[in-house]
């Protein structure tokens, strides 16, 4: 009974209007039962959401019915393999590596930039794109920032770009880019998505208008909602009456936060710095125009032509065979659950992780066994 | 990486502002949010960037949830993801640094 779980179970702290939150858990139900198949299941492609479903409990007051997934929301997740053999190549070649602290730990085809760290290359953690000049300034030696997240972190590495950072600093671009790879899941075979939840803060920088032309592709809707739990089940709602509508639209639930051009002054330098190309998104496929790379005038301040680059040489062992049986790049996919993993919480757990599913803070297992291992529950 | 954090700009020094994230005094660049930012206004930090001007009807809303999250343990990955985005900004130079 969702009305009880909300009053007793989940409690004033973690709603701060229950009333409020009972009432949407109410609506969920209804226009769950309306459209009258079950299950219906919906996708958000966002770490910090997962993390607030997760550490609120709601998937305890959704309807049985509904299924809220997952995709492939973690930079860190799907950066690709030979991106992190790159980076290890450069730190093995006596470049300082300087970059977010959830890269350091992410499997490479041989080992990680943590392994190559202990055994005495130069990596440095740093919260920001700016940090990471100023690490060049203050040394004679080359600095590389190994650029991760989605394109709302994106443009924090194009405005240092642009603001002329010294010449010892250069970019690894692992960037990546969300509305090409919603394309691709999609239409993967197995999709059950039904209507995307987009994220909020993303959202800010790009306007809401960037899903317009996924919707007309797909027919599938799209609201972007924010990250109290009251936003979540309001956006998940609103989600919901689309799909039972039939009624594929771009609806935007954090008016808030979120203009429907977005920051233009932001999009401007990011698309100034950078151009979407192909590649491959670990574990889940190629992505069409899915990546974030420096254009040929800023060849100066892109890693890729600044050094040459041969990560073969790295490729003196075969991977283990843990990360074989690994699903990590499924449950990125959103069509397999961390539970679906034999390795999950028990080979694989943050302290060794086996997958980078594991290794992220916006990872879905990395979520699901920090706040309990069962969110379902 | 995706929450950033809210703050209360003290003073512009050029592209940068001096911002008081809870308690905590940094320097944010200004390079691209979209909006005139001035001393009082409250912005959200993403990555060392002011990404956008808070409008002032919802600044206590926005400080709420943070300071919920704050409160939770060093474990806790949200309360982590925004002490990481406050670690993200620059301490600012001179004596009150």
């Amino acid at each position: 009974m969702p009305e009880t779980l909300l009053s007793d179970g989940v409690g004033e702290l973690r709603f701060r209007d229950p009333a409020k939150a009972r009432a949407l858990a109410g609506a969920l139900a209804r226009v769950v039962a309306e459209i009258g198949r079950t299950p219906v299941s919906v996708m958000h492609v966002c770490g910090s959401h997962e993390q607030a479903i997760a550490k609120f409990g709601l998937r305890a007051v959704l309807p049985r019915d509904l299924n809220v997934i997952m995709g492939p929301g973690c930079p860190v997740c799907v950066t690709d393999v030979p991106e992190v053999d790159e980076a290890i190549v450069l730190a093995q070649d006596g470049v300082r590596i300087a970059t977010y602290g959830d890269m350091l730990k992410v499997p490479g085809s041989v080992k990680s930039l943590a392994d190559a760290q202990a055994e005495g290359a130069r990596v440095d953690v740093v919260y920001s794109a700016a940090q990471a000049v100023e690490l060049a300034r203050d040394t004679t030696e080359d600095v590389v920032f190994f650029a991760s997240g989605f394109e709302t972190t994106a443009v924090a590495t194009a405005a240092v770009v642009l603001s002329g950072p010294p010449g010892n600093f250069s970019v690894l671009s692992t960037h990546k880019y969300i509305p090409p790879v919603m394309e691709i899941v999609a239409e993967m075979p197995g999709s059950r998505v039904e209507g995307f939840l987009a994220a909020g803060h993303a959202a800010t920088i790009t306007g809401s208008a960037i899903f317009e032309r996924f919707v007309e592709r797909h027919g599938i809707p799209v609201v972007v909602a924010g990250f109290e739990p009251l936003d979540i089940l309001g956006g998940l709602v609103k989600l919901v009456e689309l799909v039972r509508d039939r009624s594929p639209k771009v609806v935007n639930m954090y008016p808030r936060c979120v203009t429907a051009e977005g920051n233009r002054n932001a999009q401007e330098q990011l698309w100034r710095v950078f151009r979407s190309v192909g590649g491959n998104w670990r574990g889940i496929a190629h992505v069409p125009n899915g990546n974030l790379r420096l254009r040929d005038e800023f060849a100066a301040v892109d890693a890729r032509r600044k050094y040459n680059i041969d990560v073969r040489r790295l490729w003196t062992r075969a991977p283990s065979t843990l990360t074989q049986v690994c699903i990590c790049g499924t449950i990125m996919a959103g069509t397999a659950s961390p539970h679906e993993c034999s390795l999950f919480g028990k080979q694989c757990v943050p302290d060794s992780p086996v997958g980078a599913c594991m290794v992220s803070s916006e990872g879905t297992c990395k979520i699901w066994y920090q706040y309990g291992g069962h969110p379902d529950l | 990486m995706c929450l950033g954090v809210p703050g209360r700009v003290i003073e512009i020094r050029g592209a940068t502002a001096i911002v008081d994230f809870f308690g905590v005094r940094r320097e944010t660049r200004l390079d691209v949010v979209d909006e005139p930012v001035g001393p009082g206004d409250y912005i959200l930090n993403h990555v060392g960037f002011a990404i956008r001007k808070i409008p002032s009807h919802e600044i206590q809303d926005t400080l709420a949830l943070y300071e919920l999250l704050l409160k939770e343990t060093e474990g806790d990955m949200m309360a982590a993801d925004v002490r990481g985005e406050i670690a993200g900004v620059r301490r600012p130079e001179g004596p009150d640094a």
